[in-house]
């Protein structure tokens, strides 16, 4: 179900945590499985709460709980905007206005090629940057403006 | 500037140095020399309490709780494990100081852990990090292996004998994690949500173990307060609220960014450093500690000083001091429905008041803001607000209330304008 490179890097997780309290790793399991295969569906869900020793329902639980992990395919490109306050003073409806209209796609959805999935986000914890999005979960980018966040979208492959 | 010297600056004075976050530029101005004094000289816990007791330093992450005085809730004798817990999952909208720390000085903040783990006795300490910024989780990470490889973590710490080590625990995605009980149920793998206190942490905290749960800016001022003493740190402050303080402006000024200054520094100087208001713009409104803190007018503010003191005094609270500035050009409904759906959205769903009334909130406040509001709408809000209030385990029902109760009570024309004319006033 995943690679020997995931199933190193879950291991080495493993080692922060007393080693009776596995469950402790599944956030990130559940981030580097996500990482390798795109989404998470049921069945790597399940996979994952196995190699930890914790029943599947329990990281369901947290699969659910948390935004960032996606339980539906995504497109390859999954481009997070912050709206918050902060960022919306700062310009953050005009941005998420251009990224729609540049894609033809709104919040939630996916271009027809897969390429693309746009996506609505709560704080990021960088707001004098703003406004920022995103890109996949792992990298941000900030101080976005309309001719940046063309750059950016063609950018990604 | 470095930590030799007692300058102003206590957690950001690396950003005046190139490679500011090595472990060469920390050493070399005074990093680690606090936690190597204490392990030489087999510092008592109870002196260490003392001297953070000394530099009344309060909790940097929003509450603003002594910091020496949680420490000492810790059970001196218990005979078992315990923790230390760094808190830097910063989502509360308009933050942004602990990802810089991590950024620009995290050695600071690896020393302060290391010197709160020796003070509390803990075996092992965790850093929460903010999903979103998982740059910042990975470079922690790298300054982590530096310590160690440096002898500063893990077994026989400098020769002392003592083990210690840490660790970085990523979130992925839930405000409510901010909440130190629900942090503790996501390093322990489940849904982060909040825990009945008390037990507080203290007592049953990470895997039923005594626990303290620290903000990254709290712990990273700890070295500086036991190079030069808890005295000198008070004094960068003002009485009770000891040392400097980094404030995260956002919003409608020229310069946003972090600025660290003194706590009680006036608020009319903090935002002159942040270049003033936006250029050809008035100021309006600023919510002075964060998106939880009740909003204050522009006259109220610029009546304060960037102090807990000063701003509880004015009606609102210095929480994480996350300043939001909104100059003449904000329409307060729409700015409202933003937060409304923030707290909405984030409500981890377990208590019904909370559950049900962020979305009741968010639900009347976005029919104003589209021309839908009745006019019994203002007096609905507050009702509501006062029926989450003190009915839910954690404070994040309260903190959706704040924004609201303070909104309309400061701009209630505007919402009644909207109300009545189906448009804003704002532009018009």
């Amino acid at each position: 179900m995943l690679s020997a490179e995931s199933l190193a890097q879950i291991d080495r997780e493993l080692t922060k945590y007393p080693p009776e309290q596995k469950q402790s790793a599944v956030m990130a399991a559940l981030r580097i499985a996500q990482t390798e295969l795109g989404w998470l569906s049921r069945d790597t869900i399940e996979f994952v709460a196995h190699y930890l020793g914790m029943p599947a329902i329990a990281a369901y639980e947290v699969a659910t709980f948390y935004n960032m992990y996606e339980l539906a395919p995504v497109g390859r490109n999954k481009v997070t905007l912050c709206t918050n306050l902060p960022c919306q003073l700062q310009g953050a409806d005009k941005i998420a206005e251009h990224m729609q209209g540049k894609l033809g796609i709104g919040f939630g959805e996916t271009t027809a090629d897969g390429r693309y999935t746009l996506k609505e986000g709560e704080c990021m914890g960088a707001c004098g940057h703003g406004p920022l999005c995103l890109h996949n979960n792992h990298k941000m980018h900030d101080h976005l403006t309309p001719d940046s966040v063309d750059k950016l979208l063609d950018d990604m492959k | 500037m470095s930590l030799n010297t007692p300058d102003t600056q206590v957690c950001l004075w690396t950003l005046q140095h190139s490679e500011s976050a090595s472990l060469a530029t920390y050493t070399a101005n005074g990093g680690y020399e606090a936690l190597k004094k204490i392990l030489a000289e087999k510092t008592p816990a109870e002196a260490i309490i003392a001297e953070v007791k000394t530099s009344a330093l309060r909790g940097r992450g929003g509450a603003g709780f002594p910091t020496g005085l949680k420490w000492s809730f810790m059970p001196r004798n218990f005979p078992g494990d315990k923790y230390v817990v760094c808190n830097t999952d910063e989502g509360e909208p308009g933050t942004f100081k602990d990802r810089d720390i991590i950024r620009f000085n995290p050695h600071q903040l690896i020393e302060g852990m290391i010197i709160a783990g020796y003070t509390l006795g803990a075996k092992a300490g965790y850093n929460y990090i903010h999903g979103e910024i998982f740059e910042e989780y990975q470079s922690w990470e790298r300054a982590l292996e530096e310590a160690r490889a440096a002898g500063l973590l893990g077994r026989d710490i400098l020769g002392s004998g003592w083990d210690f080590d840490l660790h970085a625990h990523q979130g992925y995605g839930a405000y409510i994690c901010g909440e130190e009980t629900a942090l503790l149920e996501s390093i322990e793998g489940k849904k982060g949500q909040p825990r009945f206190k008390p037990p507080f942490p203290a007592s049953y905290g990470l895997y039923g173990k005594p626990t303290t749960i620290n903000n990254t800016e709290t712990l990273a001022s700890i070295p500086w307060i036991m190079r030069h003493g808890g005295q000198a740190f008070l004094e960068l402050g003002k009485p009770n609220n000891g040392g400097s303080k980094i404030f995260s402006i956002s919003g409608h000024v020229n310069k946003p960014g972090n600025y660290e200054i003194p706590l009680g520094t006036p608020f009319a100087d903090l935002l002159e450093m942040a270049g003033g208001v936006r250029t050809g713009h008035t100021l309006k409104a600023v919510i002075p500690g964060g998106s939880s803190a009740p909003v204050l007018t522009a006259e109220a503010m610029m009546a304060c000083t960037m102090d807990f003191d000063s701003v509880a005094r004015a009606g609102s609270m210095l929480g994480s001091g996350a300043v939001i500035v909104m100059d003449d050009s904000v329409c307060m409904v729409k700015a409202l429905e933003r937060l409304s759906y923030f707290y909405f959205e984030e409500s981890c769903g377990q208590c019904t008041p909370c559950r049900e009334g962020t979305g009741w909130l968010y639900r009347i406040v976005h029919r104003i803001e589209h021309g839908q509001g009745r006019p019994e709408d203002l007096d609905e809000l507050l009702r509501i607000g006062k029926n989450i209030g003190g009915n839910t385990i954690c404070a994040l029902g309260e903190a959706a209330v704040g924004p609201v109760a303070s909104f309309v009570k400061h701009f209630r024309k505007e919402f009644e304008y909207h109300i009545e004319n189906k448009r804003c006033m704002v532009g018009s």
